[in-house]
């Protein structure tokens, strides 16, 4: 039971994939402008790794190691293009929205990654939960971005005004820069920072260091 | 012709692969300590791309669009829905075809990029590229045009990037903004500069 809890609970926080490892980055920038549309990324991709876990796991000992990125990359692309004709058949607008990023979980790292590092060596079962472990810790950061670029760069949330906007007679006039590419890298940059004072074993350590100032005042 | 060059201006400032889709991110910010290696990445992403936009941009047309296959005696099948398969399958190719080339005929270039060329396969800017020239329906030069313009743009967000970072290695970081933290934040102001190129228009 533990090492199933330690499996899913463990790459939330203290081995994130996106703040530690920095896997998977592309997409958690691009799509957290609005809190409905990362919602549906997060769910799109937690399916595609805890599936694309659980079949490789199935079919390890057949895999030869020599080609076995290119089957963990066709298993990862049929998944996908299932989950993409789901999205275009259920929530088109949605898809629209996501644009292109929905076929970008194929070259996602945190996909291959784990396919990699541990669907290759771990039974269907546990593969299948660190599939949903991993995904929920990427959710985690997106929901994080996407929460407080949608709240303080619309007022909105799932596009339901929260803070009341001053052209509507409120208070509160609406960031345009959070909703711009460059804010979701100060905001996960941000959110490392706030990470890492919590987990400070999970700081770099520094390549050079400054000396001490050791010199006198002028007398 | 002005439409050609308009576009690859675009590609490169405007609509930079790195700093205004995100992507390719996992490599530029894992690869990006030194300056020769981001050089080295930056030159066979450009390769890359200008080869596999084109040839997936044929294969859509000839193939996988619904009704493409008509020379075939197909007019109703409509495959669009195999292009991630297709195009994932092409970039893994291409980047196989490439590095067995230059390892004949380009030994010096081949040993240069070592390890990146693989890489090349899962980074998020090929794919992407060969999708957006499909979402936005470029025709073939168009897309020559933009998967070199686009592969150059990445190539110069990366470089500017590594150059920064060497320099940003013997400054004083808070705690916990060392390395990837500071990194992130020096990647957006980076953005927040090529945002200033979106009003340039020819």
């Amino acid at each position: 039971m533990s090492e199933v809890k330690k499996v899913l609970v463990e790459p939330i926080f203290s081995n994130n994939p996106i703040a530690l490892q920095i896997l998977g980055v592309c997409s958690a920038l691009a799509v957290t402008t609005s809190l409905e549309v990362t919602l549906v990324m997060c769910a799109a991709l937690i399916s595609v790794i805890a599936f694309s876990n659980m079949s490789i796991s199935l079919i390890r000992n057949q895999i030869p190691s020599s080609i076995r990125i290119i089957v963990q990359m066709t298993i990862i692309a049929s998944l996908v293009i299932v989950v993409d004709q789901i999205l275009k058949a259920y929530a088109f607008d949605i898809s629209k929205q996501l644009s292109v990023f929905v076929g970008l979980i194929i070259t996602n790292c945190i996909v291959m990654g784990r396919a990699e590092a541990y669907a290759m060596a771990n039974p269907p079962g546990m593969s299948f939960l660190d599939g949903i472990g991993n995904g929920l810790g990427y959710s985690v950061v997106l929901i994080f971005v996407a929460v407080i670029r949608e709240l303080f760069g619309a007022g909105t949330l799932f596009g339901v005004e929260i803070l009341p906007l001053v052209k509507n007679g409120g208070w509160y006039e609406p960031n345009g820069l959070l909703l711009l590419p460059p804010s979701a890298f100060f905001v996960i940059g941000l959110f490392i920072w706030l990470l890492r004072s919590f987990h400070t074993e999970q700081i770099e350590e520094p390549e050079f260091k400054a000396a001490r100032h050791v010199n006198k005042e002028a007398v | 012709m002005e439409e050609l060059i308009s576009l690859f201006v675009r590609a490169v400032f405007v609509e930079n692969m790195a700093l205004a889709f995100f992507l390719g991110m996992c490599t530029f910010l894992a690869l990006s300590k030194k300056i020769e290696t981001a050089i080295g990445l930056g030159i066979a992403v450009v390769v890359v791309q200008a080869i596999t936009v084109p040839v997936n941009n044929l294969l859509f047309n000839y193939v996988l669009q619904e009704g493409a296959l008509a020379w075939a005696g197909f007019p109703e099948a409509d495959l669009s829905f195999l292009g991630y398969l297709t195009y994932i399958g092409v970039i893994a190719a291409m980047v196989q075809i490439l590095e067995m080339f230059l390892d004949k005929y380009v030994p010096s270039l081949y040993n240069a990029l070592g390890v990146f060329l693989p890489l090349i396969t899962v980074n998020c800017a090929i794919l992407g590229g060969s999708l957006f020239m499909v979402e936005r329906d470029y025709t073939f030069v168009e897309s020559t045009v933009y998967g070199i313009g686009s592969g150059i743009g990445w190539a110069l967000a990366i470089v500017a990037l590594a150059g920064i970072r060497e320099k940003l290695k013997y400054s004083d970081v808070p705690k916990g903004l060392e390395g990837l933290g500071i990194t992130f934040i020096t990647v957006g102001l980076m953005s927040l500069g090529f945002m200033s190129f979106s009003g340039v228009s020819l």
